[in-house]
């Protein structure tokens, strides 16, 4: 399935990332990188830090020290990014550094969208105002700022119905034409998880980070799940995603990375990760004197 | 059989009632202590006022515990039928009826009276209610749609009224060219305010926009040089017919097109002069809604950590909804200030926040028809409770209804909380759709917390 020839370029790189909250160390010096084109995977025991890397990649927290860089259009280059570093700017030349964006901007120019562990749909919105939403930059542009849109030019009529069928393309895709039209807040569980990818989609991504995408699904919605991911990723969108399924993680990343205890202890293709036995002894929970043993035996 | 036991215990429920009223009325109406014109204490009894007070728990009480039967039957009909398309027609033929009624009211009232008896009947029943109508949209576009609680909305109608005044007594401009300046002015004070309420949500926004409504009404008593005080700005111009003032001269409105002058023809201009502001305040707020920056204000009340990942400017949301909100109490402003010809501090105070925030509140956040309902039953009501002179003949001399004006809009808040705690209409209609236009439960809209 992956493709064997030379590994595809960086798309967002992680550089020894701490994040503290007062005593408590959430991530500690954490580093790794996310490819182009590959569905990335982040696991770990309950507590690990997950969801707050998923949050300082998003900015919604700054994390206490390190570096994260995305380039959107192109691959990370090292030297294009010190200088960047140094330059002490938020970004340029298809380069973000993402620890100095604010959380809207990351979205909107660092093309980083996501979901969240609690669904966080517009509950009193339909499902189509939840994609439309999601399209607001294009459509602010095509109304110029509201100008256009108050008088009803034509311009902003197109630009409204190119939305529109945007969004009902990918209600076809996650199976939700015929409730386009019903409040998104009283659809069934499964559905809101699959509006709440669809209305990241909508903000037209470069990265896509799921948060737990298939927490609370019955097996056919996750094998369900399984094939829209596969699909967005062949569309050319990368995705990160926050998964304890493990039959998810598995089947369908390219690679994985293991937290425990906000450290990286492992990273590699799903083949390497499951041999791995610091892996097996963090999800597994041994006691901790053979976890001693075994992280000598690792050398960690 | 269970039809007479139920009736047997409500009466005796009520009949309990009845004795604890009763009891609780003696020493507070059956007894009283009057100095008589001796100066000496006298013990008075009313037994009726206490009978009167027994008989009438018992009489609610009674009708409460008969009424759940009712009520529950009456829950199950509207379950059924409420999502009829019958129902959706039957709501539009109220509006347009509504509207033409609207429309018509100065010609109607003026058929009815007589211009000496009419002025009454378009000045407080028409003008002002239609000002508190434009209110109330203004500021539903802040806490109706984009869901933060504005305590202060009354400083932007000071703001856009003190504008004309001053403008038009010092400069000289004219109204026309006054008003789109106070609306500007009225939305720089939103953005002002907006600034340092960014990152408050909830209580905390509220208690920031009350002080900023407090702020504004304190500079205007003390900074006396500008604003003369709480003397207030007097003699401020007139609203002219496009140039041509509502005078007795040869050079007024009534000479030019030649009709016997009145001062009902001033009203009437004041009358449809406000009505127009007010429906563009709707027209353009309803157009708004359905444009992105509209859905951004719902998208915002809805989740505003949602709207940040989707890469919404939370910041440029928030200071529009201030801004436009602003800028029609602006407007409104100086529509008061010309209808006024003064301004005073005292006009702008905290009591006018909250009646505001009261219409859009008892109208359900975010309607439009709703919130016109409300302005007509808040405004107008406690302008009804001064016909109510015939009641003297039963109570006395003594008794004046206004006094009661707040006591009533208390019940009505307790009732309302009970009956609809969203407001008279709290469903939302979506933006755009695809099938079919449903109408979305107030139960999934949420309220936005700041």
């Amino acid at each position: 399935m992956a493709p064997p020839q030379a590994p595809s370029p960086t798309l967002l790189r992680v550089e020894r990332m701490s994040m503290r909250f007062g005593g408590l160390t959430a991530v500690d010096d954490l580093s790794f990188d996310v490819r182009r084109g590959d569905i990335t995977a982040l696991i770990g025991p309950n507590g690990a830090g997950k969801t707050t890397v998923f949050n300082c990649i998003t900015g919604f927290y700054k994390p206490t020290s390190g570096r994260i860089s995305m380039a959107p259009d192109g691959a990370i280059d090292s030297a294009a990014l010190d200088a960047l570093t140094r330059s002490g700017a938020r970004g340029g030349e298809g380069l973000h550094l993402l620890e100095r964006m604010p959380d809207h901007e990351i979205a909107r120019d660092a093309r980083v969208a996501r979901t969240f562990q609690n669904i966080r749909l517009f509950a009193g919105m339909t499902a189509l105002e939840n994609l439309i939403v999601a399209q607001h930059r294009p459509l602010m542009r095509a109304s110029a700022f509201s100008l256009a849109g108050l008088i009803g030019a034509p311009s902003y009529r197109a630009a409204e119905q190119a939305a529109r069928d945007k969004a009902r393309d990918w209600l076809d895709r996650i199976g939700l034409t015929a409730r386009a039209d019903d409040p998104a807040g009283a659809l069934p569980y499964g559905d809101q998880r699959r509006l709440e990818i669809a209305r990241a989609m909508c903000a037209d991504p470069v990265l896509l980070c799921l948060d737990e995408p298939a927490a609370g699904l019955n097996p056919r919605e996750s094998a369900e799940l399984n094939a829209l991911l596969r699909s967005i990723r062949d569309d050319g969108t990368s995705l990160l995603l926050i998964e304890h399924d493990m039959s998810v993680v598995m089947e369908i990343s390219d690679h994985v990375v293991v937290l425990d205890y906000g450290r990286k202890i492992a990273d590699g293709a799903p083949a390497e990760i499951r041999a791995d036995p610091s892996v097996i002894a963090a999800y597994l929970g041994v006691p901790d004197e053979e976890v001693a043993a075994v992280e000598q035996e690792i050398g960690a | 059989m269970a039809e007479t036991s139920s009736v047997r215990a409500a009466l005796a429920d009520a009949a309990r009632y009845g004795l604890i009223a009763g009891a609780l009325a003696f020493p507070i109406l059956a007894l009283r202590v009057e100095p008589d014109f001796s100066n000496k204490l006298v013990l008075e009894t009313r037994w009726s006022w206490m009978l009167g007070a027994a008989i009438a728990a018992f009489v609610i009480r009674l009708v409460l515990a008969l009424a759940p039967a009712r009520a529950a039957r009456r829950t199950l009909a509207t379950a059924v039928d409420a999502p009829s398309a019958g129902g959706k027609t039957a709501t539009r033929a109220i509006a347009a009826f509504g509207l033409g009624l609207i429309v018509a009211w100065p010609l109607i009232v003026l058929f009815t009276f007589g211009p000496a008896g009419a002025l009454k009947w378009i000045d407080n029943y028409g003008v002002q209610i239609l000002i508190y109508v434009m209110l109330g949209w203004g500021l539903n576009i802040v806490v109706g749609l984009a869901g933060l609680l504005d305590l202060g909305y009354v400083a932007f109608y000071a703001v856009g009224a003190y504008a004309y005044a001053l403008l038009a007594t010092n400069y000289g401009v004219s109204f026309w060219l006054c008003l789109p300046l106070a609306g500007i002015l009225a939305a720089f004070w939103g953005i002002l305010l907006g600034f340092p309420v960014l990152r408050l949500r909830g209580d905390y926004l509220a208690i920031v926009t009350l002080a900023f409504g407090e702020i504004i009404r304190i500079v205007l008593v003390n900074f006396s040089a500008l604003t003369n005080g709480d003397a207030g700005i007097a003699s401020i111009p007139r609203v002219t017919f496009f140039g041509l003032p509502f005078i007795a001269g040869p050079k007024g409105f009534a000479a030019y097109f030649d009709i016997p002058f009145s001062p009902i023809h001033r009203v009437v201009f004041l009358y449809y002069l406000i009505l127009a502001l007010a429906l563009v305040t709707s027209l353009v707020t309803l157009r708004l809604r359905r444009l992105p920056i509209g859905r951004a204000w719902e998208a915002l009340r809805e989740d505003e950590i949602a709207c940040r990942s989707l890469g919404l400017d939370t910041t440029k949301i928030k200071l529009t909804a201030f801004a436009l909100g602003a800028m029609f109490g602006g407007f409104a402003g100086a529509f008061f200030a010309v209808r006024q010809g003064f301004v005073s501090p005292s006009s702008f105070n905290f009591v006018e926040s909250a009646t505001i925030l009261a219409i859009v509140v008892l109208g359900g956040r975010g309607s439009q028809i709703g919130v016109a309902a409300a302005a007509i039953a808040i405004v107008g009501g406690s302008e009804l409770l001064r016909e109510l002179d015939f009641l003297k003949q039963i109570f006395g001399d003594g008794f004046d209804p206004t006094q009661y004006r707040m006591l009533l809009v208390g019940l009505a808040m307790v009732v309302m909380m009970n009956w609809r705690p969203r407001g008279f209409v709290s469903s939302r209609t979506p933006t755009i759709f695809l099938g079919e236009r449903k109408t979305i439960a107030a139960d999934l809209v949420q309220e936005g917390r700041g």
